[in-house]
């Protein structure tokens, strides 16, 4: 049966196909998505396997793509996307395009090569060009150095072109008239400059004249060399080895050293001629640039395609690395896990890829019968998707266990709703819901692990927004208000004379004052039509009331939920033909959790139906609390008549399951261990009883590795976290009432906090404060009541539904179907 | 004639979004401040003096829920001038997205 209910019934076939037939048919496979492939190697490591050449030439492919794509993305070339569904190559293509996409790398790295050797030039040359430019006023100063008897005075001079010049005493200075200084120049950076400085100090004492000045960062040069600031330096030293060592010093310092020519003239051809390099290169540098553009936009028409192609190509060698091939290399033989109704779409999909590739034989199709667990698979549809998640989160269904998700789509919302419970709140929530609906395909391009979860989640998001108006209504609460559409049951006029006790004096003289309901006319006898009485809203004992009705519908709800769980292990036990289990395990179940809760809630709910005097009503913990401790003296009240016995009856009723759960079922277990002992050592070999006894002896076999002891221990574990799990199970209910009072309380003071402070503003001014605080309102609601109040209701009811819930009756113990399927492979690695 | 675009495309659709619910949400609240609805008691800025001194009551205190009636749609009036002033920034926010691709 194909519904959400169970899991789908899944069958082991083999199929056969040709070694040419094989891409089309895997490739047509996982066009459907339909079938999961066994491992029929699974002894064998990921290096031996047969196709693990072809796979690794798949991902050397992907890494160039990869690198394109990033060199793409690099210089701002837009990647088209295609829509079209593309057809896998077979084995010839996928040489040619192995062999593209090798030349296209190999070009585009000796374009990248180029372009950087380029541009070093090109640095370099600016700055020499800038070297040349600077040293044009150092050497006038050498030479007047040259020329002037006395050393010039210490005085730093400032140029007005804005470089800062130091100038350094040259203390030994000898200025007979023929000195030879010799000179370097070079370009460093800035930020070593003063070690640099320091360092030719130590060493030569001053007997150096150093110049330097800042390179002036054109856009140019930015753009080139990037914000590195340099200088240029000049050193005037004499005598040859000076020279080398200072050599040295700079190598050391990663200056770049230049030779510049002596004379003024030759200075000024070497500028001319930097100038037209530099013009060459700039022009070459832009043509490579061009050039590169052109090569990858040619490219990135094709890029899209040509990936989804490798991944499609990899997923087919993998499969088929999975698969056995036959000793005459002709015949591929593959298992695969299928549902049984589509059979015949695989059928139809495999004859179709047989008849593309151009082979003669179809593939044939074997179903075979398995002892194998087949794998859980679950149709879902996009609505049912999300809360299909929600419950494989906690675990995997085993095959053909009945699913919680068809139970959840309801019972989750709801209980969701019981602790959000605000039809403001819920409004925007459900209007969020719709919008995000509305625009989730274009939610799915922003690529970010909240927006994924937040689009997965969206009809849940949905549902628990509608159901929280619905609770919303019932809790009589929007924004912390109430709405009285159908006209409150209470009465105040009543309350004052002549009905009623109340004077003019009464108003003055109490602070609180509370409504009588037996004086007539206060309460019209009527409750209030559907939800809870707006009057309630500005009475003070609100919480009184409400805490009282809240736990009490919380473990109403939480019996009732409860209840149903254990209501769905006999659906499983009759699927499965446990006829025994449902007698040794539901039925006691059962019986326990009716007498004891299923009695609390008959309690609850004749309470309520009742008329009591407030003051002398019984409490109704306390007379669970007696009943279980047998306690029935006679100054506590009870609720009617026989309600001892009742009571007594019920708690033996509940005891006596214990051991009933606890004990028959190992007992029945140990003794048909015996008896099939007994009949395999009388050796009865009555061919009427051989099969049984055989498949009794297998089972007795198998059995046999679970001794009696381990028995007994699970029975007893299984039956304590049963019985004790009931009351701490339906304690833990009470977060429906803890959360909702969270809720509300949070919602109010939020609205007193914030929104009254401006509606009491009654002067003119209040409009504007109260547009002010209407923001700040509408921000905090939304963050801390709607992301963190939401996110909390989710975490508990989830709660909820995983343990308390799921124990009663879910295993879980799947595992999930993993098809092959292209559409999801292409989803989750873009 | 300078660029009247003043916040990006988030804020403004922000903005939007709070003008829209401020507008529904506080134009219900005059209302029910008209209806001197019993439920919003507290949010009426009366003191002793209005309820012992009432020549006519509740005449007072139902003047107080008139004048914070008003105040709510006044400043429904101010988050409408809000959303025209989001939509006119989200517009302009298209056209420049749509000139400068």
């Amino acid at each position: 049966m194909s519904s959400l209910f169970r899991s789908e019934e899944m069958c082991l076939v083999q199929l056969f196909f040709q070694t040419e037939s094989a891409h089309n048919c895997i490739s047509e496979l996982g066009h459907l998505g339909l079938v999961q492939f066994k491992d029929l190697n699974p002894g064998v490591t990921t290096f031996q396997r047969r196709f693990v050449k072809e796979v690794k030439k798949c991902e050397e492919m992907e890494r160039i793509l990869r690198y394109l794509e990033k060199e793409m993305v690099k210089s701002n070339i837009v990647i088209a996307a295609t829509k079209e569904k593309e057809m896998v190559p077979c084995a010839r293509d996928v040489l040619e395009l192995e062999s593209t996409f090798e030349k296209l790398e190999r070009e585009l790295r000796e374009i990248n090569r180029n372009h950087a050797t380029l541009r070093q030039n090109l640095v370099e040359l600016m700055d020499i060009d800038s070297l040349l430019r600077m040293t044009e006023y150092f050497f006038e100063e050498a030479e007047s150095l040259l020329t002037y008897s006395e050393p010039p005075s210490e005085d730093s001079v400032s140029m007005t072109v804005s470089s800062h010049i130091t100038s350094r005493r040259n203390s030994n200075s000898s200025t007979s008239g023929a000195l030879h200084l010799s000179f370097i120049a070079g370009v460093i950076k800035q930020e070593r400059f003063p070690a640099f400085e320091k360092v030719l100090w130590r060493l030569f004492h001053g007997n150096f004249v150093l110049r330097h000045a800042e390179i002036q960062a054109t856009e140019e040069l930015q753009a080139v060399r990037g914000a590195v600031k340099k200088d240029v330096f000049i050193i005037f030293v004499q005598g040859g080895r000076v020279r080398e060592k200072i050599r040295k010093v700079c190598e050391g310092f990663r200056a770049s050293l230049y030779s510049c020519p002596k004379t003024l003239y030759e200075r000024k051809q070497m500028s001319n001629s930097v100038m037209t390099q530099m013009q060459d290169l700039r022009m070459i540098l832009r043509r490579t640039e061009e050039y590169r553009a052109s090569v990858l936009t040619r490219a990135a028409e094709h890029v899209q395609e040509w990936s989804s192609k490798v991944k499609k190509m990899k997923a087919i060698y993998y499969t088929l690395n999975l698969c056995n091939i036959d000793i005459t290399q002709k015949l591929i033989v593959a298992e695969i896990w299928c549902p049984v109704s589509d059979l015949a779409i695989v059928q139809n999909a495999l004859i179709k890829g047989s008849e593309q590739s151009g082979s003669s034989v179809t593939p044939v199709l074997n179903r075979i019968q398995t002892q194998q667990t087949p794998p859980t698979f679950n149709r879902t549809n996009t609505f049912t998707e999300g809360f299909q998640t929600i419950i494989d989160a906690y675990g995997v269904g085993t095959y053909q266990e009945i699913n919680p998700a068809p139970c959840t789509i309801v019972t989750f919302p709801f209980l969701f709703a019981v602790m959000f419970g605000d039809c403001g709140h819920g409004l925007v929530m459900t209007l969020f819901a719709v919008w995000v609906i509305s625009q989730a395909e274009s939610f799915r391009k922003w690529k970010n692990e909240v927006t994924d979860v937040l689009i997965g989640g969206r009809y849940i998001i949905l549902l628990m927004g509608m159901f929280s108006i619905y609770t919303g209504l019932i809790y009589n609460d929007c924004f912390s208000k109430s709405f009285n559409i159908f006209g409150s049951s209470w009465c105040v006029r009543p309350m004052f004379h002549p009905h009623g006790p109340w004077q003019n004096e009464t108003l003055q003289e109490y602070n609180h004052l509370q409504l009588n309901p037996f004086v007539p006319g206060v309460y019209s006898g009527d409750p209030y039509v559907f939800g809870i009485d707006p009057v309630w809203n500005i009475a003070s004992n609100k919480l009184s009331f409400l805490n009282s009705f809240k736990m009490k519908m919380s473990v109403i709800l939480g019996v009732s939920h409860m209840l149903f769980g254990v209501s769905l292990s006999l659906v499983n036990f009759v699927h499965f033909r446990k006829f025994q289990a449902i007698f040794l395990q539901f039925v006691p179940q059962l019986i326990f959790m009716l007498s004891l809760f299923g009695y609390l809630i008959f309690l609850i709910l004749y309470k309520w139906c009742i008329t009591l005097r407030s003051e002398t009503a019984p409490s109704i913990l306390l007379l669970f609390i007696n009943m279980m401790l047998f306690d029935y003296q006679s100054e506590h009240l009870l609720l009617y008549g026989g309600q001892k016995g009742l009571q007594i009856f019920l708690v033996l009723t509940a005891v006596l399951m214990v051991p009933v759960l606890l004990l028959v079922k190992p007992f029945l277990i140990y003794r048909t261990r015996m008896k099939t002992r007994h009949q395999v050592l009388g050796n009865n070999l009555n061919d009427q009883h051989g099969t049984d006894t055989r498949s009794s002896f297998s089972h007795h076999q198998s059995d046999e590795m679970v001794s009696m002891g381990d028995i007994f221990v699970y029975q007893a574990i299984h039956t304590v976290e049963f019985c004790l799990g009931c009351i701490s199970n339906t304690a833990s209910y009470l977060r429906l009432w803890a959360l909702s009072l969270a809720h509300a309380e949070l919602s109010e003071v939020l609205w007193r906090m914030v929104l009254q402070v401006g509606l009491k503003i009654s002067s003119g001014m209040g409009s504007l404060m109260l547009v002010v605080l209407f923001a700040a309102f509408a921000v905090l609601t939304v963050t801390i009541l709607l992301v963190m109040e939401g996110l909390s209701a989710f975490l508990h009811a989830l709660r909820l539904h995983w343990v308390e819930f799921q124990n009663k009756f879910y295993e879980g113990s799947g595992y999930k179907f993993a098809p092959l399927s292209f559409d999801s492979l292409l989803k989750t690695q873009q | 004639m300078p660029s009247l675009l003043f916040c990006g495309p988030k804020l403004a659709a922000c903005g939007i979004v709070l003008s829209i619910w401020g507008v529904v949400m506080l134009s219900m609240l005059g209302i029910f401040f008209s209806a001197k609805s019993a439920v919003l008691i507290e949010d009426v800025p009366f003191t002793e003096e209005d309820i012992r001194d009432d020549k006519s009551p509740p005449q007072n205190i139902y003047g107080l829920y008139n004048q914070v009636g008003i105040n709510c749609f006044i400043a429904a009036a101010i988050y409408v001038g809000v959303g025209a002033v989001s939509l006119c920034q989200v517009r302009l926010n298209k056209r420049q997205e749509y000139m400068v691709t």
